[in-house]
């Protein structure tokens, strides 16, 4: 397992801020090694365990217009994030161990943050013949993914949870039955029906997510499932885990806050795949958020150029980025009316995917690599196009006004953003 | 009104006074000074024959320059964004922009790039308000108050703008609707825009109205029905399925012999030629609500 990112000297500092249990504590790093935690003078900053993203399109190779290793992990750490994880649907496709060991190689240059890459499931993410799994392991491959696409065939997918036992990497799944989905624009519901757009059911996902988890029980094998919209996804997962599969879940920001309502206006930033769907659906996500049977959050920040986004509706393509506004926009929509508490937010952004994708657990304790995030929770922002970091300003909050800002983080011992 | 991009975007008022207007426009057969000197640009990124003749004839009758382009042919063609082509087109300072684009909300964008008023002359399977509008318009030419009237709308309702516009038309003005059709072309939950659905023809009975929507060939092989024979056969409008006394509609073009028998549609019942004229004059109604209002600034020598 393999995360990498660009060399430079560790740091010592003093960090200062309330932890999640509620001490006040300065926090002493050495050489990139929390070497102290003292007693410290009230603050209303808080210091936690910086967060960890399973679920980055970083574009490179291929669409460096849109995105570098360079500027998604920029944006990474103005987020927050210690540590991200690259999808192989570039181009060229993560899907072999060249391809792979030329990013790993770039990363080590360019990568700001601990960046991890998935390689495909699939050669050519085509779905029909699985990539040579062993040697991309070996290459660093953190898990598998034929993400941006389901693994439409059941027998694939099979052998790719049996070869697990080979490889030690999981799978993480993009759960969409393509006959059901068809050219779905949007959740069918009110909405579509309305607009005309074409209707994307929500059984599309929680078909898939079913068939995915019986196999994954048949096999007795571990998987991720990526980007869950649809509450009957999480009753599926939920029945699933008490059966004891070893499965985990993430869910985005944008599903945990915004219903299909929100595409009345027809703005291509609020056009990805899955779609939003219904409030039941969000209401379903954030309780699975909340009960921990979706462990974790994920941006699935999807950059695109403006030109792009700039098509109409029906032509331009479906993805947001997320990375620099995760936290603020779960904590001014969620943690804020109390729907959700900061420690669990904290958990689900940071401890929650680094266990659900075999990550180190950033953790704020004396003798750990310093991972850490300084938070503002006082702070107000608006987001704004030319604030990003990224690459790319499709983001679902342009013009939003936000709570809570990431002051400081400090990943794998260094401080990258401050 | 600044724009017409949906029919939501109308109150009932509005669409009462533009089939007025319709109405006195239908009655006069010189050309009107209303829009001298000011430029109507007909954009068809999308094939038409009588929405884009209608606007064109309209925009004249009203003495408007007009300028209408087709996707094929121009600098779409050469991979020009619709943004470019719209901020080039500008430079030109139309009046008025009517917009048909194979994507729904192609026209938002028109309207928010442009100073022009915009019409959406259809926007992919989104809306067509200038059809809805004159279905309006020959109904009650045809029938009288609108309010209280039953209108039948069969077929694919899933894939139609001119359905899902004409839905909301009838709903703004008091009209009654039953969507008649096989289930897998009737759009999951559309009763909550307010109207019954049925998948029997018989549903047809009760309706002042049986408005007929186009059936596409190329629904039949994504599946949606198993044979064009076979929708013809069970939702095809034939002489024996219309009551006598009820009115046939069609927003063109048809498919005779499938959603529509061709004795039906050159019958005494069809309104089928009546609707093309009231596109002319609902047009042109449109084209003076949005523009009049707003007069060209004089040039003061």
């Amino acid at each position: 397992m393999t995360l990498v990112c660009r060399n430079g000297r560790s740091d010592s500092l003093v960090l200062e801020g309330r932890l999640a249990g509620g001490e006040c504590v300065a926090v002493t790093v050495t050489d990139g090694v929390v070497s102290g935690i003292e007693p410290a003078a009230a603050t209303t900053r808080v210091l936690a365990p910086a967060f960890v993203d399973p679920h980055v399109h970083l574009r490179s190779p291929g669409r460096e217009d849109e995105e570098t290793i360079a500027s998604g992990t920029a944006a990474a750490a103005a987020g927050g994030y210690c540590a991200i994880l690259a999808m192989p649907n570039t181009d060229p496709i993560v899907d072999s161990a060249s391809v792979l060991g030329s990013l790993v190689a770039a990363a080590r240059h360019d990568a700001l943050v601990p960046t991890g890459f998935m390689a495909a499931i699939s050669k050519g993410l085509d779905g029909g013949e699985l990539t040579e799994m062993a040697e991309l392991a070996d290459a660093g491959a953190v898990a598998f993914t034929d993400d941006g696409r389901p693994v439409a065939s059941a027998g694939l997918l099979r052998r790719a949870l049996q070869y697990g036992a080979v490889t030690g990497r999981k799978l993480a799944l993009h759960c969409e039955e393509p006959t059901l989905a068809r050219d779905g624009q949007v959740h069918e519901g009110p909405v579509s029906t309305e607009l005309g757009l074409a209707p994307y059911p929500s059984v599309a996902e929680s078909a898939m997510v079913e068939r995915d988890l019986s196999l994954a029980a048949y096999e007795g094998r571990p998987l991720h499932l990526m980007h869950l919209s649809a509450a009957e996804s999480v009753e599926a997962l939920e029945a699933a885990q008490a059966r004891g599969v070893a499965a985990t879940a993430e869910v985005t920001p944008h599903h945990l806050v915004l219903t299909d309502e929100a595409v009345r206006g027809l703005d291509s930033n609020v056009k990805m795949n899955p779609p939003l769907r219904a409030e039941a659906d969000r209401a379903a996500l954030l309780s699975g958020l909340r009960s921990g049977a979706i462990a974790a959050v994920a941006t699935d920040h999807a950059p695109h150029s403006r030109e792009e986004k700039a098509e109409p509706f029906e032509a331009a393509p479906f993805g947001v980025t997320g990375l620099e506004t995760a936290f603020a926009a779960l904590y001014t929509h969620l943690v804020g009316p109390g729907l959700l508490p900061l420690q669990t937010l904290l958990e689900r952004m940071s401890a929650g995917p680094a266990r659900a994708l075999g990550l180190p657990v950033p953790a704020v304790e004396v003798g750990a690599r310093a991972n850490l995030v300084l938070l503002d929770l006082e702070a107000e922002w608006t987001v704004d196009e030319s604030g990003f970091r990224s690459r790319s300003a499709n983001s679902w909050l342009l013009g939003e006004r936000l709570r809570g800002r990431v002051l400081a983080t400090v990943a794998d011992g260094r401080v990258v953003h401050a | 009104m600044r724009h017409l991009l949906s029919i939501a975007d109308l109150t009932r008022d509005e669409v009462e006074r533009i089939l007025d207007s319709a109405r006195s426009l239908a009655t006069v057969d010189e050309r009107l000074p209303t829009l001298r000197g000011r430029l109507v640009l007909n954009l068809f990124f999308e094939s038409s024959t009588r929405t884009s003749s209608s606007f064109e004839l309209a925009a004249k009758r009203l003495s408007a320059d007009v300028m209408s382009l087709k996707a094929a042919g121009s600098s779409v063609d050469k991979g020009e964004s619709l943004e470019d082509t719209i901020l080039t087109l500008s430079q030109y300072d139309p009046a008025a922009i009517v917009v048909r684009h194979a994507q729904a909300g192609a026209p938002q964008l028109v309207a928010r790039w442009s100073d022009a008023a915009v019409v959406n002359a259809g926007d992919g399977k989104h809306q067509h308000p200038t059809q809805a509008l004159l279905d309006l318009f020959t109904m009650r030419e045809a029938l009288g108050p609108l309010e209280g009237l039953h209108v039948s709308i069969v077929g694919d309702v899933l894939h139609s703008r001119v359905a899902r516009s004409l839905l909301q038309a009838l709903a703004l003005v008091g009209a009654r609707t039953t969507l008649v059709g096989p289930p897998t072309l009737l759009p999951r939950g559309v009763e909550a825009l307010g109207c019954e659905t049925a998948t029997e023809i018989e549903a047809i009975g009760d309706a002042d109205v049986v408005y007929v929507l186009r059936m596409q060939r190329e629904r039949m092989e994504s599946a949606y029905v198993p044979s064009l024979r076979e929708y013809a056969a069970r939702w095809g409008i034939t002489p024996e399925r219309v009551r006598p006394g009820q009115l046939v509609m069609h927003p063109g073009p048809m498919n005779r012999g499938v959603e529509l028998d061709g004795r039906v549609a050159d019958g005494p019942q069809s309104l089928v030629l009546a609707q093309v004229r009231a596109g002319l004059f609902v047009r042109m109604a449109v084209l003076r609500e949005l523009l009049a209002a707003r007069p060209a600034l004089e040039v003061v020598a």
